[in-house]
């Protein structure tokens, strides 16, 4: 007995050596990501494709939990000197990674140090602009990317007596709330991530800036601008809609999800990722729109800026792993792939040639509006006001602009105070961004 | 007589201390005295560039009106957390010394709270207090009452209170309970035959006894109001809305860790050390003094 359990124990050892072997040989390219269920279930199978093509390279993808957290996590472990090769992050630590010099590797360079094919002009604009710099490199590597949309409940819009159309402007909202609240609607228009929504790509959608200095790419010296009158209106009909019970604040995130698709609100912003869980959850019929934009704004509207997430390769790692990575970076760019991606998941296909592959395929025949994310994406060529953003610190930024807007929509500051206020306490954090990043 | 252990040899005192005293410098004097090095640093996030600025950074934190304003929303929460906490306890303790039948089930019960995580205690608050579908806001809408703390501050508060003090209620309960049953029984009584009803027994002698402990589980709760509430607020209002649950140990969390600012999020941490320091120095001189009666 004791004998057999000594034998079993070698056979083991020997077993666990051979594979251990067999994983030396294979170059290992850690992947930390923060895309949990259904998500991260399709990132996995991307993965295991990759592995499965080819023999001298393994993707491990790992789980580091939200977007911040993951963040942190490889912050912490760049510090500890052992980063993964390939991390993803979310659109407002864009500029925070951009700054870190030594701890990135512009995936431009990646690319062609290991000389495989990349072209940046293959995206759609709104993405090249967001994740490359003034020259044209492209920093990091578009990933996931979704816009935000306007959805709008139809048996809610019928039962009040209307057109079961979305409003296609502000005065239009208005109107069609008016109806909704007197037809018994508790809430009638709520949103996720407001500042996302009705700052940045309000910005965007009416080519008006966020920032000086191309919204902050031109430069660390930059300034936020958005207490324009146009920006002060719109927080401020915001705020009205609120005290008149119109609108409904659901929270910073994306708690306004659940608010639409359980029927509690009938107009919703919010992103295009969103589509899943109201497809699976919703008992109503609903349609998925442009965002809506005020009418006497010359040239509205502009095209709206993407969120989401882009990969980054982090630096001080061997050459043999570039090389992995570069490979594993095209093959994500196949047509194919990025049609497999934004199928299953719902965000926007990144490419020209995904997206036209997605057409061919009868994708959007049988699931209308899947395509609308995209066609606001690319409404119009992306101005300096439209192409994105890239402000220092914008994780805490972003959170001063929650701050205040939360104070216009509790009605405890006036729209203007407050917009001001958020201008004020933002170029604060920027100019400690640009202080410790000289 | 003091008692006194004398050891032979020179080094064996020194070995047996050393397990201690290295847990207390490595997870203790070590990271402190970092949070104060990177209190005078301005740094980026991937510590790559780094420049000593002085006080620099605790300037710019007196500067900041909503850091100054922390320290309200902290005051306010921590003795609201700390008053009530301690009121219901002691009633529920004063309740449960008189319990003749059953005294068992009522102890456990009120200790239960204890074992629960702070997370999962907010997430249960939060739950039942959730503006859409929590069913206390559903008797609150009942009364007419407009509950949704998403963004409302003073509702807000109300909530990270209520859930905090929830979960230190058990504690509290354990040591007034503890407290009343070392007061002898034949003071109560004298009192009784005297004539002394039981509010009047309770105000003059039970509760004298009994503020040492109270004393005590006034600092600890504070203490616990201060710095082990991070839990529940991170679950819940994660500091929101508007910054009015936004206390001081979530500032340094949030600025720290979420936000990237080491050298902001040091100097927060310095002067909350501080405050602990004047805690603790407080709770030796007035309880040492007070506890020998």
């Amino acid at each position: 007995m004791k004998m057999g359990m000594k034998t079993l124990a070698s056979v083991l050892l020997a077993a666990g050596l051979l594979q251990a072997t067999a994983a030396v040989a294979q170059t290992e390219i850690q992947w930390w990501h923060s895309m949990g269920g259904a998500l991260g279930e399709a990132l996995n199978g991307l993965a295991t494709k990759f592995n499965d093509s080819q023999k001298e390279y393994k993707v491990v993808a790992v789980y580091k939990g939200q977007y911040p957290e993951s963040m942190t996590a490889a912050i912490a472990a760049f510090r500890a000197g052992n980063a993964p090769h390939l991390l993803q992050v979310f659109e407002v630590g864009t500029a925070t990674m951009m700054a870190a010099k030594g701890a990135i590797v512009p995936v431009a360079t990646v690319m062609a140090d290991a000389k495989e094919p990349f072209d940046p002009k293959a995206y759609l604009p709104t993405v090249t602009g967001y994740y490359s710099d003034l020259k044209g490199n492209m920093l990091s590597f578009p990933f996931n990317s979704s816009t935000v949309m306007f959805y709008i409940n139809k048996d809610a819009f019928k039962k009040a007596g209307l057109d079961p159309v979305a409003p296609k402007t502000w005065k239009e909202v208005l109107v069609a709330a008016e109806k909704l609240k007197a037809s018994g609607q508790s809430c009638v228009y709520t949103t996720s991530w407001p500042s996302w929504m009705h700052i940045e790509n309000f910005s965007a959608w009416h080519n008006v800036p966020i920032g000086t200095k191309q919204n902050g790419m031109g430069g660390f010296d930059t300034e936020f601008t958005f207490n324009s009158p146009l920006h002060v209106r719109h927080i401020a009909m915001l705020g009205d809609m609120a005290k008149k019970g119109l609108f409904t604040y659901a929270g910073r995130t994306n708690q306004g999800d659940a608010k639409f698709s359980s029927g509690e609100c009938a107009m919703f912003s919010g992103s295009a990722g969103a589509q899943a869980g109201i497809k699976k959850t919703a008992k109503f019929e609903w349609s998925i729109n442009f965002i809506p934009y005020h009418d006497d704004v010359k040239d509205a509207p502009q095209n709206s800026i993407i969120g989401g997430a882009s990969v980054w390769v982090m630096g001080g790692k061997k050459p043999a792993e570039y090389k992995g990575v570069a490979k594993f970076l095209a093959f994500l760019s196949r047509p194919e792939i990025q049609m497999e991606w934004h199928t299953t998941t719902g965000y926007v296909p990144i490419t020209q040639a995904s997206y036209d592959l997605t057409r061919q395929s009868g994708f959007y025949d049988k699931n209308p509006g899947a395509d609308m994310p995209v066609k606001q994406l690319t409404n119009k060529l992306p101005t300096a006001n439209s192409k994105g953003l890239r402000f220092g610190n914008y994780v805490q930024g972003r959170e001063v602009i929650e701050e205040e807007l939360e104070a216009v929509f509790a009605g405890t500051k006036d729209a203007k105070t407050a917009l001001n206020d958020a201008v004020k306490r933002g170029n604060e954090i920027l100019r400690k961004f640009q202080a410790a990043n000289k | 007589m003091e008692k006194r252990v004398v050891f032979r040899s020179a080094w064996l005192p020194y070995v047996l201390l050393a397990p201690q005293l290295a847990i207390t410098v490595v997870f203790f004097f070590w990271p402190a005295g970092q949070a104060v090095w990177y209190s005078f640093q301005l740094q980026d996030a991937f510590g790559l560039h780094s420049e000593f600025v002085w006080f620099d950074n605790f300037t710019y934190l007196f500067s900041d009106p909503h850091y100054l304003e922390s320290f309200k929303t902290t005051a306010v929460f921590s003795v609201s957390v700390a008053g009530l906490g301690i009121a219901i306890s002691l009633l529920l303790a004063t309740m449960a010394d008189r319990v003749v039948h059953g005294a068992l089930i009522y102890k456990t019960v009120l200790i239960w709270p204890y074992a629960v995580a702070a997370a999962v205690a907010g997430v249960l608050w939060a739950f039942l207090f959730a503006p859409s579908i929590g069913i206390v806001t559903y008797v609150l809408k009942g009364f007419g009452v407009d509950w949704n703390w998403i963004i409302k501050g003073d509702q807000a508060m109300l909530l990270i209170i209520i859930a905090s003090v929830w979960k230190q209620i058990s504690y509290n309960f354990l040591f007034f309970l503890a407290g009343l049953q070392s007061i002898p029984k034949s003071l109560i009584e004298a009192a009784a035959i005297d004539g002394a009803g039981p509010a009047r027994r309770f105000w003059t002698i039970v509760l004298p006894l009994l503020s040492p402990t109270a004393f005590f589980l006034l600092v600890v709760n504070i203490v616990y109001a201060f710095f082990d509430t991070f839990g529940v607020i991170d679950s819940t209002t994660q500091g929101g809305p508007a910054q009015a649950t936004q206390i001081l140990v979530y500032k340094v969390y949030h600025d720290g860790v979420k936000a990237a600012d080491i050298g902001g999020s040091s100097a927060q941490s310095v002067i909350l050390m501080i405050i602990v320091i004047a805690l603790t120095a407080v709770q030796f001189k007035f309880i040492e003094r007070k506890v020998q009666y």
